[in-house]
């Protein structure tokens, strides 16, 4: 039941949003995405990590064909759904200091997308699954098209395109499967797991799924509408899409993927493995020389995502819980990261390094954020990214020494990237842009302090959310390992 | 032993952090002072009370465990500490040399704006000093490791305003982060060897080891590019002098005293692993040695206080690592301790200069100043007495024990060390004649500045001058009736080592003569520097030769550091920039040319197929009649 009023309840708060918002849009919206977190902490504190799939929901959706409306929340589900409840709030605040046209429909379309998204990390059904995962693209498709910058018809066009034209191969596979279910057929996930799949089936499932998956997230050399995509949304589509909506990508692969191709991966594996640790590096190296604050932190995004891929599919202990813990770090990380840079930008009418500087002298609270996030992004240990990175890695160089070597480049490149893009903006002389620069007001601190909150949380004590996965996560590799 | 009490060592200056760092702006300059000194005394009080309790207890080896960290399967990483005889040596330099280093900086930085962020930074390199030295395994090592490196970044970009030294500070942190990753993959090697990270596990498990066990020698290179970085030697020492950008007092704790030892740290807590791996070792020892040389060559040019002093550093590290890599565990930990009080008092002195000075560094418009500053000059002398390796001051023990264990293992090294400490000895005594004897040769409103600092400053130069005097007698050699009571105190360490390698710890077989020789030997180079140096700078009152002037050959080498800087910017940072741009320019239009050419061939395919559907009648029909054609053609003629 919690499962359904999980969906339901962003569902709701955003057609309200919609239709009774006028000027109090935001406030309505807030309230929502509030209502919402709060049940998702309600069903934390119900939740028992041994007990596996709980607060399930099913409804026989079209009977005859074995399609269901079904959704429940295990180890790996409950995590996401309080990343995702978590951020929502947050970004709907990030966006109050900002007079967007149309507010009821602005803020309704980030509620619907968190609907959606709750939805992928939820359902239990195929279908369902393919659903939510295509209909969180129209919210961020709407947000990014109307309210984005110059560019952003052409840019969202080729990202709306390229990623339904990696859902298809996904959709083609899951057709495929549903037929190869026995008897009247089933679309739950589950009912694929246990299919004796051919290894030659499994071997082109394996990449029509990745090639879906690896567009989202975006994995190497999937990758070229990213950069692009975040830079032109508006910040708050730019949060959802790189804090949330990647996720659903490393989600897919760890419950569709794996699970329903394991013996493709003893094929396949080390070339998804090899192409994710390439986009690490790939993507580092380019963010060195970025000028635009925004553009540089997509592609450290890029690399990031690059990383967790290669810890899923080294299906390693390791490699997995390292893949979750950072997917959680990284959603806060670069959240706070894109509302800083949208700080600097609603005061300097700039996101260019070159035109910035010395904001530290005007805004100190400001610089202290920023280095926050900044150490969670470098993985600075007692902050976010520390514990993720650290089985991250470890993971990939049980699966391969060098591999493992080659992806820890990114310590060393992250830091080159992001100490270079804190120097140009916070410290040196002040420039015209900055030298005006304004104190934080409350609403955008009352952004930073929980993202601040959840940085040190999951760097001091990671045990929380370690614990919550681990055993859902055990269960997994043990099936893909037999 | 009060659990409290060693949890107290670390959160005592993590709580001034805390109180510094949000309120500063908010406490008066006072306090903030007050605050920070009293954490870092505190914690020195609480260091003291543990060494004691630990002695009464029989000096047995504690661990704390406070909380699980990290846990996955198998893999079990606590939160907790380990109280020993290492540990308890570091503990008392940190915290010791620490609440002095505080204390100046009352003084030193009275006038800056920054004074409560600067505190707030002092407190937390100590807390995370701390952490890496009292961790009970590799991965809380690890936090301090990175967090002192956070630190050390903060601090050298001190003054965030000048490009220059922001510069300097991301350099030191991000080759920090080359040796970090070796560092890592190090533990990750321990991890899959091991199954632990807890230092008592590794090495109970890698005692059923042989010698030169590959596995072992990997985890041993590994750490060791972990404490090249953070040890800045070859290849990766070009940080530290860089690093002088920052306030005096943070060169002082942390680029002399504390941080930088943090590699030798390491090598003697993983002294059973080392001693497994033979071929490290050597390897440890050759780049020990190589770096006290060079770095030494280069400060015999250098005119900037400081950076003659940060050579010294990386060269000095440069001999605890050749001590390290000839087994000298103890010898090199001595030195550690005697090195502590010498640079930082050296730092601190400096610090003196440049306040009295009106913040000038450059040798060459100092001069007779020991008239104007005698507390400085006085401290600097016993200072610079000491690292030269005289007797009775404290280098002399530690680094002549060094070079006898070099002496015993190869004798090349030990020439290579003896050579580097007449060069010692030669930079030094330069160093110090030029500033504080001769004429003055600054401008006139410097000279009428000039004046002794205050006791805040004074203070902490005449304790860490007696210690440097005196500091030398824990550590006596039997050849001089001594009993070398710091050796006797760490030996414990390493007993397991001594199991795995017992050759290794063989009895020194040099007769007491020969000790005698050796020391003779090294002293009386020192000296013969000493009197070089004399004879240039104060009877030829020969000074060094201003910017202007051209240079030629080796000097000019020299003079340049050996254009490392230059070479290491040629070929790793100059290619990077480049690639970056030519992989953001052509390397994403490249990978989107077939992105878009994907685009286009189903566009162009649905045009072929558009043009079924046009709508016109006439199409259809001649498509109709070619079909009907085409069938006819195909059964009637073919079948």
């Amino acid at each position: 039941m919690l499962t359904i009023l999980l969906i339901l309840i962003p569902l709701v708060a955003g057609l309200l949003t919609f239709f009774l918002g006028g000027s109090n849009a935001k406030i309505i919206a807030l309230a929502g995405a509030l209502a919402e977190l709060a049940t998702a902490v309600f069903a934390w504190t119900q939740f028992d990590p041994a007990a596996g799939a709980q607060f399930g929901f099913q409804y026989d959706w079209i009977t005859a064909s074995g399609i269901s409306f079904a959704a429940s929340v295990d180890g790996i589900s409950m995590l996401l759904v309080l990343l995702t409840t978590f951020l929502v709030p947050l970004i709907v605040l990030s966006a109050f200091g900002h007079n967007y046209q149309n507010p009821a429909t602005f803020f309704a379309l980030i509620l619907f997308m968190e609907s959606a998204l709750v939805g992928v990390f939820t359902t239990t059904d195929a279908f369902l699954f393919y659903f939510f995962f295509e209909v969180a693209l129209i919210p961020v498709y709407f947000l990014a098209a109307v309210w984005g910058g110059e560019n952003r018809l052409k840019v969202t066009f080729k990202f709306f395109v390229y990623t339904i034209f990696g859902s298809l191969f996904m959709l083609v596979a899951l057709v495929y499967l549903y037929y190869q279910t026995p008897g009247t057929h089933s679309s739950a996930i589950t009912a694929f797991y246990d299919l004796q799949l051919t290894p030659a089936a499994q071997g082109w499932l394996f990449w029509a799924f990745f090639i879906a998956f690896a567009i989202k997230m975006p994995l190497f050399p999937f990758h070229t509408w990213q950069p692009d995509t975040y830079t032109e949304s508006p910040t708050p589509a730019t949060m959802l899409l790189a804090g949330i909506m990647l996720k659903m990508g490393v989600y897919g692969l760890i419950r569709i993927l794996l699970p329903i191709t394991p013996l493709a991966l003893n094929q396949w594996g080390a070339v998804a493995i090899v192409l994710s640790v390439i986009g690490i590096v790939y993507g580092s190296i380019i963010a060195i020389q970025q000028r635009d604050m925004k553009r540089l932190v997509a592609y450290s995004s890029f690399a990031h995502v690059g990383l967790m891929a290669a810890g899923v599919f080294s299906t390693t202990l390791n490699g997995m819980q390292g893949a979750l813990i950072q997917m959680l770090a990284h959603g806060i990380n670069v959240v706070g990261m894109f509302f800083i840079i949208d700080i600097i930008f609603s005061r300097t009418n700039t996101r260019y390094l070159d035109h910035l500087g010395g904001i530290t002298q005007k805004t100190p609270s400001l610089s202290v954020y920023f280095m926050i996030m900044l150490l969670g992004s470098v993985a600075l240990p007692l902050t976010s990214g520390f514990v993720g990175e650290f089985l991250l890695l470890a993971g990939v160089f049980e699966y391969n020494n060098w591999l493992g070597a080659a992806a820890g480049l990114t310590i060393i490149l992250g830091a080159v990237y992001l100490l270079r893009m804190f120097q140009k903006s916070m410290f040196g002389a002040t420039s015209v842009n900055t030298e005006h620069f304004q104190e934080l007001t409350l609403s955008e601190r009352a952004v930073l302090i929980p993202l601040t909150i959840m940085v040190f949380w999951i760097g001091i004590y990671p045990s929380t959310f370690l614990e919550m996965t681990e055993p859902t996560v055990n269960q997994l590799l043990r099936f893909i390992h037999n | 032993m009060p659990v409290t009490l060693l949890v107290l060592i670390p959160l005592l200056p993590l709580i001034g952090f805390l109180i510094n760092g949000i309120g500063f702006r908010h406490i008066p300059k006072g306090a903030v002072g007050l605050i920070g000194s009293l954490a870092a005394l505190g914690s020195f009080a609480a260091s003291v009370a543990v060494l004691l309790a630990f002695k009464e207890g029989g000096s047995q080896p504690m661990i704390v465990s406070l909380f699980d960290w990290i846990k996955v399967g198998e893999l079990n990483i606590p939160f907790s500490f380990q109280v020993d005889q290492l540990s308890l040596l570091m503990l008392m330099i940190i915290t010791g040399v620490g609440s002095l280093i505080h204390i100046y900086s009352i003084g030193y930085m009275k006038h800056d704006p920054g004074f409560g962020k600067f505190f707030s930074f002092l407190n937390l390199f100590l807390f995370f000093m701390l952490l890496l030295v009292l961790g009970s395994n590799y991965v809380i090592m690890f936090i301090g490791w990175e967090g002192v490196g956070l630190c050390s970044y903060l601090l050298i970009g001190f003054w965030n305003k000048n490009t220059d030294f922001n510069n300097a500070a991301r350099k030191a942190f991000i080759m920090n982060r080359i040796g970090d990753l070796g560092f890592l993959l190090g533990i990750f090697t321990i991890i899959h060897a091991f199954g632990s990270v807890e230092y008592t596990e590794v090495f109970r498990q890698a005692t059923g080891l042989p010698v030169g066990d590959h596995v072992v020698f990997a985890i041993t290179m590994l750490l060791f590019v972990g404490a090249m970085g953070k040890s800045a030697q070859i290849p990766l020492y070009t940080w530290l002098p860089d690093a002088m950008a920052g306030p005096t007092p943070v060169s002082a704790l942390i680029h002399a005293a504390t941080m930088v030892t943090a590699g030798i740290y390491m090598v003697i807590r993983s002294n059973v692993l080392y001693t497994l791996a033979p071929e490290t070792l050597e390897i440890v020892a050759v780049v020990g040695a190589v770096t006290a040389i060079f770095a030494a060559s280069i400060g015999l040019l250098q005119n900037d206080i400081k950076k003659v002093l940060a050579y010294s550093t990386v060269s000095q590290l440069g001999y605890m690592f050749l001590g390290l890599g000839v087994m000298a565990y103890s010898a090199s930990m001595f030195h550690v301790i005697t090195h502590a009080f010498f640079k930082a008092l050296l730092f601190l002195g400096a610090g003196s200069v440049i306040h009295a000075m009106s913040d000038e560094q450059d040798i060459r418009f100092m001069g007779g100043l020991r008239k104007k500053l005698p507390i400085t000059f006085i401290t600097f002398a016993v200072a610079t007495w000491a690292i030269a390796g005289l007797p009775p001051f404290a280098g002399f023990f530690s680094k002549d024990e060094i070079l006898a264990h070099a002496f015993e293992h190869n004798k090349l090294l030990w020439g290579i060390g003896v050579l580097g400490s007449a060069l010692t000895s030669f930079y030094m005594f330069r160093l110090l004649f030029l500033t504080f004897f001769g004429s003055f040769r600054g401008t006139h409103e410097q000279e009428h500045h000039l004046h002794e600092s205050p006791a805040a400053m004074t203070i902490p130069l005449v304790i860490l001058a007696l210690l440097s005097a005196v500091g030398g007698f824990i550590g006596v050699p039997e050849a001089l009736g001594g009993t070398h009571q710091l050796a006797e105190f760490m030996s414990p360490l390493f007993d397991t080592a001594r199991q795995v390698n017992p050759e290794a710890f063989a009895a020194t077989a040099l007769t007491h003569s020969e000790e005698w020789i050796l020391m003779a030997v090294s002293v009386a180079v020192a000296l013969i520097a000493a009197v070089i140096a004399y004879v240039m700078y104060i009877s030829r009152s020969a000074v060094p030769a201003p910017e202007s002037e051209a240079r030629t050959g080796v000097e000019n080498v020299v003079y340049h550091k050996y254009y490392i800087d230059e070479l290491y910017d040629t070929v790793f940072v100059k290619p990077m920039k480049s690639l970056s741009g030519v992989l953001s320019s052509f390397g994403e239009f490249v990978i989107d040319l077939f992105v878009e050419g994907t685009g286009k061939l189903v566009k162009g395919l649905s045009n072929l197929g558009r043009q079924t559907q046009t709508g016109s009648i006439g199409y259809y029909v001649f498509a109709m009649v070619v079909g009907i054609v085409v069938i006819l053609f195909w059964n009637l003629l073919l079948n």
